[in-house]
Order: C-alpha cells, then sequence, then structure tokens
C-alpha cells in the first residue's frame, strides 16, 4: 500500500469513525428519552422516538456500506481490516440498542397516561448507567483504548443488580394488588431492555479488544439473546 | 515436514553490502511459502540463492547453511545443474524461447538427453495442464511461443520449469507485468500445483501475499522480522514494524 494510499484510507476511518460517533449519540438520547417520556408520560416524546429509530437503521445500513466499500477498495490489513470489521459489528450492536429503546417508546405510549407505579424504581438509574456505558465505550473504541474497553464490561454487574431487584419489587407490587399486574409488566419489559442494552454495550467492548488485540473474547453476561418488546 | 532449512544465512557482495544478514527459517514441502517486504529488502537475493543464481553475481562471501531435504546447498563442489533441476525460477519477465510453444517445454528434456517421443508429447500437455495453459494452446503447440499474450507467455514460462519436473519452484514476481485475468490464473495454479511441489513465491504486492500464503516471511533490509502462517500474517501481525509495513506506512 502506497503512501499516499495510506493518507486515503485514514480519512476514510475517521470519517467512520465521526459516523459511529454520531450513531452511538443518536442511540444514547433515544435510550435517555424513552425512559423520560415514560416517567414524564410524554407520549408525543415517546413517539418521536419510536418514529426515530428509522434514521437509527438506514444510518446502520450507511455505515456498514461505506466500511464494506473501503475494504475492497483499500483492501486493509491487520488492525485496519479489525477495526474495518469492528464497525460493521459495532454499528449492528448500535442498531439493537435503538430497537431496545424503540421498545421503551412503545410501552410508554401503551401506558399512556396510566398513574406510574412508584417512581419507575430503578428503570431511570439502568438508562442513565447504559447511557453513560455506551459513551465511554465508543469514545473507547474510536481512541483504541484497549484498558477501557476491558474495564466498562465489569460495570455491566450493577446494571444486572439493578434489573434483579426491580424484578423482585415489580413481582412484589404484582402480588400485592392484582391491578398492579399490567404496569408492573411493561416496567419488567422495559427493565429488561435496558439490561440487554447493557449487554450489547459490552460486546462493543469486546470489538475494541478485538480490534487493538486481535483476541476475540467473551464478556460473561446473561446472553438470552431474547429479541425487544 | 520441512523442504528447506535455513539457518544463519549471510551473504556479503564484494562491495561489503550485505543483502542477507544471519537469517533462519523453515520452507514447508507442499505450501506456498511467500517472502515480501519492501524493495531491496534481499528478497531476489534469497530466492537466488535457493538454486544457486547467486553464483553469477559478484557475491564473495557465504555463510550459514541451506539444507534441501539433507543436501547443503553451500556446498561449492555441488552440482548447480542438478540442483537447478530440482529448484525450477519462473522470473518477473516471461522470456520464452524463439520456439515453437511445444519446443519451449520440450527443450530443457532433450537437452537433458530425454529422446522418447511418446515421452515428450506426454510432459507437454501435463506441464500446460498444470500451468492452466492446456485449453487455450492446445490446438496450436507448434505456434511460435512469442505470439502468446504476456499472461500465456508467463504461464509457459511455468510450464518450462514443471516440464523438467522439479521438487520446488521458485517465482520471482511472476505476475508483476500481468493483467488481474492472468494473475488469477497464475496464482490459481499455484494453488494446485503445491500439492506436488514445494513452492516459493516473491509477490508483486502485499495483497497477492495475502491471497497466496500459506506460510509468510517478511524480510525487511536483509533480515527476517516475521514468520507465520498467511492467516496469522496479514490479520494480526506480531512485530510493529511488520504491521507498518502492510498497513502501508513505510515501504
Amino acid at each position: 500500500m502506497a503512501r499516499d494510499t495510506r493518507e486515503t484510507l485514514d480519512t476514510k476511518i475517521r470519517e467512520l469513525n465521526d459516523a459511529i460517533i454520531e450513531l452511538a449519540s443518536i442511540v444514547e438520547q433515544a435510550i435517555l428519552g424513552s425512559v423520560t417520556a415514560l416517567a414524564e408520560r410524554d407520549i408525543t416524546s415517546a413517539k418521536a422516538i419510536y418514529e426515530g429509530d428509522k434514521t437509527i437503521n438506514e444510518k446502520r445500513f450507511e455505515l456498514e456500506r461505506q466500511a464494506l466499500i473501503i475494504v475492497a477498495t483499500q483492501q486493509p490489513m491487520a488492525t485496519d481490516l479489525r477495526r474495518l470489521s469492528s464497525i460493521i459489528d459495532i454499528a449492528g450492536e448500535l442498531e439493537r440498542i435503538g430497537d431496545y429503546a424503540k421498545g421503551i417508546a412503545r410501552i410508554a405510549m401503551r401506558l399512556g397516561d396510566d398513574t406510574p407505579l412508584r417512581q419507575l424504581v430503578n428503570i431511570p438509574k439502568m438508562a442513565e448507567m447504559t447511557a453513560d456505558m455506551l459513551h465511554r465505550a465508543i469514545s473507547a473504541f474510536v481512541s483504541l483504548d484497549e484498558e477501557a474497553g476491558m474495564s466498562i464490561p465489569k460495570e455491566d454487574d450493577q446494571i444486572d443488580i439493578l434489573y434483579n431487584l426491580d424484578y423482585q419489587e415489580l413481582l412484589d407490587l404484582m402480588i400485592d394488588d392484582r391491578e398492579n399486574i399490567d404496569r408492573a409488566t411493561f416496567h419488567l419489559w422495559v427493565a429488561h431492555n435496558l439490561e440487554r442494552a447493557a449487554d450489547r454495550v459490552t460486546n462493543i467492548c469486546e470489538r475494541t479488544v478485538f480490534t487493538t488485540s486481535g483476541k476475540l473474547i467473551e464478556f460473561d453476561h446473561t446472553d438470552d439473546e431474547s429479541d425487544a418488546f | 515436514m520441512n523442504k528447506i532449512s535455513i539457518r544463519n544465512l549471510t551473504l556479503t557482495y564484494s562491495d561489503g553490502v550485505q543483502p542477507l544478514r544471519d537469517i533462519s527459517f523453515d520452507i514447508p514441502a507442499n505450501q506456498i511459502s511467500v517472502i515480501f517486504g519492501p524493495a531491496g529488502g534481499g528478497k531476489s537475493s534469497l530466492l537466488r540463492s535457493l538454486n544457486r543464481l547467486n553464483d553469477l553475481t559478484d557475491l564473495t562471501h557465504q555463510k550459514g547453511s541451506i539444507l534441501l531435504d539433507d543436501q547443503e546447498l553451500l556446498d561449492p563442489t555441488l552440482d548447480v545443474i542438478q540442483l537447478r533441476r530440482r529448484v525450477g525460477m519462473v522470473f518477473a519477465r516471461p522470456v520464452v524461447l524463439p520456439l515453437s510453444i511445444r519446443k519451449n517445454l520440450t527443450y530443457g528434456l532433450e537437452v537433458a538427453g530425454e529422446t522418447n517421443k511418446d515421452r515428450l508429447l506426454e510432459v507437454v500437455e501435463s506441464s500446460l495442464k498444470k500451468a492452466a495453459l492446456w485449453d487455450e494452446v492446445k490446438d496450436r503447440l507448434d505456434d511460435p511461443a512469442i505470439a502468446l499474450s504476456g499472461g500465456q507467455q508467463q504461464r509457459v514460462c511455468l510450464a518450462r520449469v514443471l516440464a523438467l519436473e522439479p521438487e520446488v519452484v521458485l517465482l520471482d514476481e511472476p505476475t508483476s507485468g500481468l493483467d488481474p485475468i492472468s494473475t488469477g490464473k497464475v496464482e490459481e495454479s499455484l494453488q494446485d500445483l503445491k500439492k506436488e511441489y514445494t513452492i516459493v513465491l516473491v509477490p508483486h504486492s502485499v495483497q497477492q501475499a495475502a491471497r497466496t500464503a500459506d506460510q509468510a516471511i517478511f524480510l525487511l533490509q536483509g533480515e527476517v522480522i516475521e514468520v507465520s502462517s498467511g492467516d496469522l500474517m496479514f490479520t494480526n501481525p506480531q512485530e510493529q514494524r511488520t504491521q507498518d509495513y502492510i498497513q502501508g506506512r513505510f515501504g
């Protein structure tokens, strides 16, 4: 590969990194926004997030298309090749996290003006933690920060703990009063979506480690692969 | 099983330049070993050492060892004509003899004393088939080889080497002047040839190295930097200098 070709490749990879950051930022806002819409019973915002998922999907496919064009035209190798393969993978992970946000937005639309169950238990906290993990996971990938890629997945344990607490608490609410069953079930789905979203953040971190070291590792997390609501 | 073992090989030219310095690695039988690296790194010098073509240059000193099976190739008493039958070479620019396609293939054997017409006929067909050229020239074997396209001429050169039934085939940028279709045909034929022969290839690009290598050897300024499987070398090289080179940061 000649040096001018190298510069072209560097520019194209920079552009793809920018596109990944942009997509991740939209997904992050969708996660936070969907939970806020649920908490504030804001159907208009929930609908906007639900509709906005189309943009996320389009951006994911565009990223994938651009990455494949670079693979075909620049014939990258070693770290470059691993980075491009990871970008394709991460674009897919972001789209799936977007689907979880869309699922939460749909629940917010379904619940509408119903009185919320207490203060949504730990759901807002889980959304904040997931969005924060996602933000840092993407920064780690773009800057090829292997150390951060290795450490961020450990935070997933905290989200799993919150999910399990929620699960127990929502179950108790259902046992206490049959009237709660409908709303508690929806809340359980929301918590489950957030828990799955955080799992996908750890997948992004796995791609950072793969890009920097060439090692394909799997961080431990519950991986039941069930679909978003 | 290793076909060739190179140990601590150092070559020195009369002007003191050392194209190869203390290099050691093995070339496995029935695989494609690809030697790649920037220009001037010693790739061709290394290839020429494997069939003693360096004897024709102003090389003043060779140190170390090159074993072909158990035979020392640097032994000054070695019969180099015999060696070059065992270790054939295809060069970057195809040079066909000013003879028919058929004669290009039988010439070497006839010089070596082969007179059996049936045997010669058989060799023409089998070596052209191995070089993936038979279908294209079988109806015009008595046409002058010079009339063939560049890609076909290069495959005649490969077939000419194969006609002598070597054990090792050395190829020095054999497709550097060829179009992508001819390049593809040569590369494809190498994949078949390795079943019978040991192949050592100096590729004309890193991409060709990645496409063809079972084993890859990265040579930089006369030194072996890294030896590994082709799969590993081009996806996850272990040495920073290899990584920088294959990613186009120098060279």
